[in-house]
């Protein structure tokens, strides 16, 4: 029984625990109970991967209404590596989010802000697992509303002002979004994906289904933070709180991507995206997006700001990848997100513990640390070797997936922005690097001790499968082989 | 507003008629315009038109705002409740039909609970955003 409802269960198991979560008193056992579901739904989402891992589909009738008329769960691999990355980074970020939240928020306050990152949870995963556009909506305005007041929960005031900030650009997107799916709708009359793929195939020329479109792709653009619609995300993963940076960093624009990937490849076509050109203008925007995020990364002095920075510019790459409109370009973004979601999750996990132990991530007060903390240090620079492309790294596997996809087609141009974007990570990671580990400590400030273990622990956890996913790819490429089969993603031909 | 006599007469006369009103609101949104979410806010009116004529104070000694906190909690789990019922039964999630031996009697104690729940945790929320608009004590 469990398992013919499995795909339903990873939704509604958190979906029931929010409002539990919020009734229980403020302390640890708001964060036992949240731990306690993370992690059974990550059981449950790598089941679930087992079941879809050769191509298989499953479909789930909600309310026992036949789709195309019903909401339906349909499950493929793609879905599957979504939830399993969201799910994992959760469960991840829990164990991590027991001090770090004990520190940054009220204690009163905790059974609230557990129940509403179980909503920004329900919301990641519903548009994970739904099949259904419309539906799809609902989990990403669940998610983002929740997400907003996570943020706002930070401990700064201008956490505020951030959130506020990704409030208004986040609505924008969500509002085109709805316009997209509207038009679409109006000209197709369904909404569930299978359908609207091929009532579209007919029409692809239309009007209405091109201004569809345009909208679906600003309004995802905006919730993944593509260049040039970037500039909400900086603030707002630097002033949330840490367990907060961790999980958005890792998931929220992953989920986004993957949006993306289901629009686009899924209720679109790729035949649809060379007619309208649409892969030139993915390369062009992943290619500014790398050089401009990355360049931007540079003239920052604060660990937070770096990575949020380093963000956009891996989100970059994914979309360069989808620009690539290949089977080699899509896998390396199917594998990307999943080893993005590691080395950042572990860097935001250090730069969490450092404003721990000193309440500051500015590079002015943290010079020297690395030696006080050499865990936390170590932990930076394996994640930040991954991140810059080191092989041996799972940053290293992405990398080369862009490298091949984009020498398969010969766009030179291309290749050297993958590899002088690699060049400006090593220089902000170095910068970071030579702040926390050779530059002479400021006087002012007294030692710091180690950061304590519940946050080493998962931060290391991460760090080890950057390595293990760096050596071993045959989860991250097959998973992401199978996923871009059933996109229906062919291999590049002249 | 203590001398306002007139004011909190027909207060008093009106809260049960709001009330009563939202309850068939609520009841009767199978067969015309209305519903939990209509019902919701229509039962929060009354209260908060009670609380604009008799204060915030007596308002607190009726529905202290930690009751509001579990009833916004208690509508979304009878929902939720509802479909894993469903769910138990053997059927999909939210599948009424099998709550009965006649599906279509089935479908209406399915939406009727369903619509139930949402009435509760609007009326309860609607409430609460009141309660932080006004009261700034509890939110400094």
């Amino acid at each position: 029984m469990i398992e013919q409802n499995l795909c339903l269960l990873l939704v509604v198991i958190p979906l029931i625990a929010a409002p539990v979560t919020a009734m229980l008193p403020a302390g640890r056992t708001p964060w036992f109970f949240t731990l306690t579901i993370t992690w059974l739904c990550f059981v449950l989402s790598i089941w679930q991967l087992t079941i879809v891992l050769d191509g298989s589909t499953i479909s789930y009738e909600l309310g026992g209404w036949a789709p195309p008329w019903g909401i339906e769960y349909h499950i493929d691999a793609l879905n599957a590596f979504v939830t399993l990355i969201v799910s994992g980074i959760a469960a991840i970020t829990l164990p991590y989010a027991l001090r770090t939240v004990e520190n940054e928020i009220q204690r009163r306050d905790t059974s609230l802000f557990y129940a509403v990152f179980l909503l920004c949870f329900v919301g990641l995963l519903g548009i994970a697992q739904t099949g259904d556009v419309f539906n799809l909506f609902v989990f990403l305005e669940i998610s983002s509303l929740s997400s907003y007041v996570l943020i706002g929960m930070g401990q700064r005031r201008r956490a505020l002002t951030a959130a506020y900030q990704y409030l208004i650009m986040g609505s924008i997107g969500a509002t085109f979004l709805l316009i997209g799916i509207g038009l679409i709708y109006a000209e197709t009359g369904t909404l569930n994906m299978q359908d609207l793929h091929q009532r579209l195939q007919p029409i692809l020329d239309h009007r209405t289904v091109h201004t569809g479109f345009i909208f679906l792709v600003v309004g995802i653009a905006l919730k993944l933070a593509l260049f040039p619609l970037h500039l909400w995300l900086p603030n707002a993963y630097k002033y949330a709180p840490s367990a907060i940076s961790v999980f958005l960093s890792a998931t929220a624009t992953k989920v986004a991507v993957y949006v993306m990937l289901r629009i686009v490849f899924t209720v679109f076509s790729i035949d649809f995206l060379k007619i309208t050109s649409t892969e030139f203008i993915f390369l062009m925007l992943g290619a500014f997006g790398v050089l401009v995020a990355s360049t931007g990364a540079i003239f920052h002095y604060d660990i937070k700001r770096i990575l949020a920075y380093s963000s956009i510019a891996q989100v970059s790459y994914m979309v360069l990848g989808m620009g690539f409109a290949s089977t080699l370009g899509v896998t390396a973004t199917v594998v990307h997100m999943f080893n993005h979601a590691l080395m950042k999750g572990a860097l935001f996990m250090a730069a969490g513990a450092i404003v721990l132990r000193i309440g500051s991530s500015k590079f002015e007060n943290i010079y020297g640390i690395g030696r006080q903390m050499p865990w936390t240090f170590a932990a930076i620079f394996i994640a930040g070797l991954s991140l810059i492309g080191i092989p041996g790294t799972a940053g290293f596997i992405s990398k080369w997936y862009f490298m091949l996809a984009a020498l398969e087609q010969q766009a030179w141009l291309i290749a050297l922005v993958i590899l002088f974007g690699s060049l400006l990570s090593v220089v902000y990671m170095w910068k970071i690097f030579e702040a926390l580990f050779f530059h002479r400590p400021t006087n002012t400030s007294p030692p710091v001790s180690e950061a304590p273990l519940s946050l080493l622990l998962p931060m290391w956890t991460l760090v080890l499968a950057n390595i293990y996913f760096g050596i071993n790819t045959d989860l991250t490429v097959s998973v992401a082989e199978t996923a871009v089969r059933l996109l229906g993603i062919t291999a590049y031909h002249e | 507003m203590k001398h306002n006599l007139v004011l909190r007469f027909i207060t008093k006369y009106l809260f049960p008629v709001i009330a009563l009103f939202a309850l068939y609101v609520q009841f009767h949104g199978d067969y015309g315009p209305g519903g939990g979410f209509q019902a919701g806010v229509i039962l929060s009116v009354a209260f908060i038109l009670y609380a604009m004529v008799f204060g915030m104070e007596s308002m607190e000694k009726v529905l202290p705002l930690g009751l509001l906190r579990t009833l916004a909690s208690t509508g979304v789990l009878i929902y939720a409740a509802t479909g894993v019922t469903t769910l138990l039964m053997g059927g999909n999630f939210l599948d009424y039909d099998i709550l009965s031996q006649l599906p279509i009697q089935g479908q209406h104690i399915g939406i009727m609970i369903i619509e139930l729940g949402v009435g509760i945790t609007v009326s309860a929320v609607m409430l609460i955003i009141f309660y932080a608009f006004t009261d700034r004590r509890n939110y400094d």
